[in-house]
C-alpha cells in the first residue's frame, strides 16, 4: 500500500476544495494507504474545535475525527493557524501542529503528494 | 541517503491570495525539513512563476511601507539567499511587456549569491520533469 501527502489550502467555507480532499482522504484509507494531510492558510479552520453542522455549510469536523481514528494523521501549519487566533487549546483533539517543514518532510517519502487548492 | 526533489510553480498573481506568499514560505521551509528526515536525506525545492505569477517578480514592492507586511519580493530575495532555484518564465513576462529590468533579479543586498533565472517555459517544462512532486500555488 502506499502513502499519500495532501496538502489543502482552502478555507472549510467558501469552496469544495477541502470537501474534497477529506474524501480523498478516506477513499485512501478505505483502500489501505496511509495518509498524511496538511492543512495550511486558511484552511487551518479545519482545525478549531466546535464546528456546528449547518446544511448550507461544509461540515467536516465529524468525519475529519471518524479519519484520525481510522489513522488519518492530520497536521495544521502553526504559523497559518496561530494567525489566524487558532490557539492550541481550541484545536480538535488529536489534530497536530507543526511548521511547514512538516509538510515538506512528508512529501519526502511519499508515494504521492496532492496539492488542492487553494483560494 | 535520497534526495526528494519538489517544483513549486506559482501561478497566481501577488497580494491577491496568500498562495504565492505560501509557495515561498513552503519552498524556504526546505532548509530546515531535515530535522525530520534521517541523515543524509533532503527535500530540495526549485521555485518557478508562470503565467500571472510572474507579477509576483516585480521589483520595489511597498507593502512594508503601506501596510507594515513584508513583501513578496522579500520573501523571493530570502530564497535566493537560501540558494534556491528560482526561475521566471520568459514568454509570460513578455506577455506583461516587462523585462529583467522590471523584476527582482538578486538579493545582493541580502547577500546573497543566487540570482533569479529568466527562462523560457521549456525549461520550466524540463524543472517539472524533473522533480518527484509538483505543488501548484
Amino acid at each position: 500500500m502506499g502513502k499519500f501527502t495532501i496538502g489543502c489550502f482552502s478555507s472549510l467555507v467558501g469552496s469544495m476544495s477541502l470537501d474534497f480532499a477529506v474524501k480523498l482522504s478516506a477513499a485512501a484509507i478505505e483502500k489501505g494507504h496511509k495518509v498524511d494531510f496538511w492543512v495550511s492558510g486558511n484552511a487551518t479552520m479545519l482545525s478549531i474545535k466546535g464546528q456546528r453542522a449547518f446544511k448550507d455549510y461544509s461540515a467536516l469536523m465529524k468525519p475529519v475525527q471518524e479519519l484520525m481514528g481510522k489513522g488519518l494523521t492530520i497536521t495544521a501549519c502553526e504559523a497559518c493557524a496561530e494567525a489566524r487566533g487558532y490557539h492550541k487549546d481550541n484545536t480538535l483533539e488529536g489534530f497536530k501542529r507543526h511548521s511547514m517543514d512538516w509538510y515538506l518532510a512528508s512529501a519526502f517519502d511519499a508515494d504521492r503528494v496532492l496539492h488542492i487548492g487553494g483560494e | 541517503m535520497a534526495t526528494t526533489k519538489l517544483g513549486f510553480l506559482v501561478q497566481r498573481p501577488p497580494y491577491k491570495s496568500e498562495n504565492p506568499k505560501l509557495a515561498l514560505t513552503h519552498a524556504i521551509a526546505s532548509q530546515s525539513v531535515e530535522v525530520y528526515l534521517n541523515d543524509g536525506d533532503l527535500v530540495t525545492a526549485d521555485i518557478a512563476f508562470v503565467g500571472d505569477g510572474v507579477l509576483n517578480c516585480l521589483k520595489n514592492q511597498k507593502t512594508m511601507e503601506k501596510y507594515g507586511l513584508s513583501s513578496t519580493e522579500s520573501h523571493i530575495k530570502s530564497s535566493l539567499l537560501l540558494d534556491l532555484n528560482v526561475m521566471v518564465c520568459r514568454e509570460d513576462l513578455e506577455r506583461f511587456g516587462l523585462s529583467e529590468n522590471d523584476i527582482i533579479m538578486d538579493a545582493v543586498e541580502f547577500g546573497a549569491d543566487m540570482t533569479v533565472k529568466v527562462v523560457p517555459f521549456s525549461e520550466i517544462t524540463k524543472m517539472m520533469e524533473d522533480v518527484n512532486h509538483l505543488l501548484f500555488f
